[in-house]
């Protein structure tokens, strides 16, 4: 599904290198996990999977299914399947929730050929993926994030994936700033995702998030590169032992 | 030392010229004659607006105005007027003036309610000059505008509006000022809105020109609220040909306890001067100006006001958006006066803008003089680009470039849009709004839920 093969990236405007040849695949119906220290590169990653412009990609290439996706932009990305659950969602004032949904859901329906949703198909889907993930009616009227707590921008960035059904999920630290019953919540609506067709790349710092999402394999990445790949018992020896071993402090 | 006596532009000679050929059969006769008069030397006195005055000091008007064009004497009909007379975009009846000349077959006079009168200035010029006059004297804080002088010297026509104290109009009061772009010609009108104590209306000036000709406007609307009025004013400023240079001054006098509430909107404006000046001649007034302003090309526009809180407990608030494309300029100078005993006063003052291109220009100029010690004033102004994380955001989420700038463009303005109450003409300028943004680099129309 997702292979990445030798990718080098710097900071566009400055010469720091943060991803250093790095080699990963994540095959379809697979979950995998990232863990690693600050700094490693691992929202780097994600942002460079997913197309954000702040980035060179001195080396490598990401292929979806086969298909080259670095000289897409992030829309054709979308598109194709990739989704990335932000870290921290953007608040865009004056843009409302259900507008912001219906135009995302209709700009990918049109990308891959697609009639535009109706209204009352595109308010059942929302109603009902939002009960799910325990979502208030009321805070999808209002401008998308604005004053939303930390928790309700986690559940929305879940209740997007849940609506654009993407292939290939990538979940940046989507634990943080969630309290236990808002995490077990998201969780559930991430494992309800879970498919044969559907690849996870769930990027952690913590263990914590892995209770609930059990990976099937999981990666250490270290100073830009994964440095050591394992199955799901890896998780438990790096809660543990914490990254020391791998060439930088926790 | 040598005393300088400065040159009179083309421009200022041929508006001397015309001003001596036509004085005698402008409207208004005593007094009216005498400030047309007085108005006209003070201008000479002082000539066209330019740079080196402060409160010109991004619109130069001396070097804009290479040459006055000829005053439009006569009505001009075209087919274009005709279709847009047959358009209704708003629903609320509708006063006419084609070329600053009223047009009483064009305006909803007949079956008035109660409460509202109408008729053409130079009528009420003719009929009771004097009374008039007075409406044709300059606020204080503007009695050194040429524009303005210029604007009573030649205002030859416009619109005389009274509503009766008490009377509530359920819809909006419509001033439709069209340009017939037949000739390069200059436009000279000011209308006249007087609203009586308790009255509540919505008036909605619309400028805009049907024909090919670029043209020069200098139009002004007194509106004279009464107290515990409460007046919502629209003024829309759209269609206009890029070699257009107009100024649009508005003069409002507010009583005590009375509010006016306005949204001035830019777009396809050409080169445009919007200057306010807003006098609180009464106390526990509350006043609101904002605006949007869409621009691109070379388009030019400069939206100066001046807040003039000469009684206490009042309120004002400004909030300016501005989208500057192209290579088009957009000027927000603004500034909040608290006169000595005007206590109490709230004052806050925004003016925001985002620059689409590296050669779109942004002027942010607020001021406050304040004089009195127990007021609350602030203001804030920012010049920014397009949040590049917002774009990837919405990007991430699969709505292509355009369109998600266009999502953000849209909420940026619609902040103030929202501030327009009538449901109606909220409409009318959300699609002015849409319509811009639907024309920049071929980007689609919003899908709305």
């Amino acid at each position: 599904m997702l292979e990445i093969r030798n990718l080098t990236v710097k900071i566009a405007d400055e010469d720091k290198q943060i991803l250093n040849g790095l080699n990963l695949t994540v095959n379809a119906g697979e979950v995998a996990a990232i863990m690693g220290p600050n700094g490693s590169g691992k929202s780097t990653l994600s942002y460079v999977i997913a197309g954000k412009e702040d980035y060179e990609v001195l080396d490598g290439e990401i292929l979806l299914n086969g298909e080259n996706i670095l000289e897409m932009e992030a829309d054709a990305r979308a598109a194709a399947g990739i989704f990335l659950a932000f870290q921290y969602p953007l608040e865009i004032p004056g843009v409302a929730t259900m507008t912001f949904l219906k135009a995302a859901m209709n700009a990918q329906r049109k990308a891959r050929g697609e009639a535009e949703l109706l209204t009352p198909d595109f308010i059942k889907q929302v109603n009902g993926a939002a009960d799910k993930l325990g979502i208030d009616r009321e805070m999808l009227r209002r401008p998308l994030n604005v004053g939303f707590s930390g928790g309700e921008k986690k559940r929305m960035e879940i209740l997007q994936m849940a609506l654009l059904q993407p292939s290939m999920c990538i979940l940046d630290e989507t634990d943080s700033g969630l309290d236990i019953d808002a995490l077990r919540i998201v969780a559930e609506g991430v494992n309800a995702l879970r498919a044969q067709n559907r690849g996870f790349l769930v990027i952690t710092h913590y263990q914590r998030l892995l209770d609930h999402i059990v990976p099937d394999t999981v990666h250490v990445m270290s100073k830009g590169r994964i440095v050591r790949s394992g199955g799901k018992e890896l998780a438990l020896e790096l809660e543990k032992s914490g990254y020391a071993a791998y060439g930088e402090a926790a | 030392m040598a005393i300088i006596t400065p040159l009179k532009t083309a421009a200022e000679q041929q508006l001397a010229e015309q001003f001596a050929n036509i004085k005698a059969e402008l409207p208004g006769a005593g007094a009216m004659r005498k400030l047309r008069e007085d108005a006209f030397s003070g201008f000479e006195a002082k000539g066209l607006p330019h740079r080196r005055l402060e409160s010109w000091r991004y619109t130069d008007l001396r070097t804009l105005l290479r040459e006055a064009k000829p005053l439009v004497r006569r009505p001009a009909r075209s087919q274009a007027i005709a279709d847009r007379l047959a358009l209704q975009t708003i629903a609320g009846r509708r006063f006419v003036t084609i070329d600053g000349l009223f047009s009483a077959a064009d305006s909803d006079l007949n079956g008035l309610p109660a409460g509202g009168s109408v008729r053409s200035l130079a009528e009420a010029l003719t009929e009771a000059p004097d009374a008039i006059a007075a409406a044709f004297a300059a606020p204080e804080v503007a009695r050194d505008d040429s524009a303005l002088m210029l604007n009573a010297a030649f205002a030859q026509d416009g619109v005389v509006l009274d509503i009766a104290p008490g009377t509530t109009f359920e819809q909006p009061l419509v001033l439709l000022a069209l340009g017939s772009g037949q000739s390069e010609a200059a436009i000279v009108s000011r209308s006249l809105v007087r609203i009586g104590a308790g009255a509540k209306v919505t008036i909605v000036e619309l400028q805009e020109n049907v024909g090919p000709a670029p043209v020069q406007i200098n139009h002004a609307t007194c509106y004279v609220v009464g107290d515990g009025a409460e007046v919502q004013h629209v003024r829309m400023v759209t269609r206009q040909r890029a070699e257009t240079v107009q100024v649009q001054s508005l003069l409002v006098e507010l009583g005590g306890h009375a509010a006016f509430d306005s949204v001035a909107v830019a777009v396809n404006c050409g080169l445009l001067r919007q200057q306010s000046f807003l006098r609180y001649g009464g106390e526990h007034s509350r006043a609101a100006l904002r605006g949007i302003n869409l621009l691109r090309r070379r388009e030019h526009s400069d939206v100066t006001l001046v807040m003039d809180h000469a009684a206490a407990h009042g309120e004002s608030r400004e909030l300016f958006k501005s989208i500057v494309d192209g290579e088009a300029t957009g000027v927000f100078q603004g500034k909040v006066i608290v006169r000595p005993h005007s206590q109490k006063t709230d004052g806050g003052m925004k003016s925001h803008a985002l620059l689409l291109n590296d050669g779109a220009t942004m002027f942010n100029k607020p001021e406050l003089e304040i004089f009195a010690d127990d007021v609350v004033c602030g203001h804030g102004a920012t010049v920014a680009q397009i949040d590049a994380e917002q774009l990837f955001y919405l990007m991430a989420r699969g709505l292509p470039r355009p369109q998600a700038e266009a999502l953000v463009l849209a909420a940026f303005v619609g902040e103030v849009a929202d501030f327009v109450s009538d449901e109606g003409v909220h409409e009318i300028v959300g699609r002015e709004i849409d319509a811009w943004l639907a024309q920049r680099d071929g980007a689609p129309r919003l899908g709305a839920a």
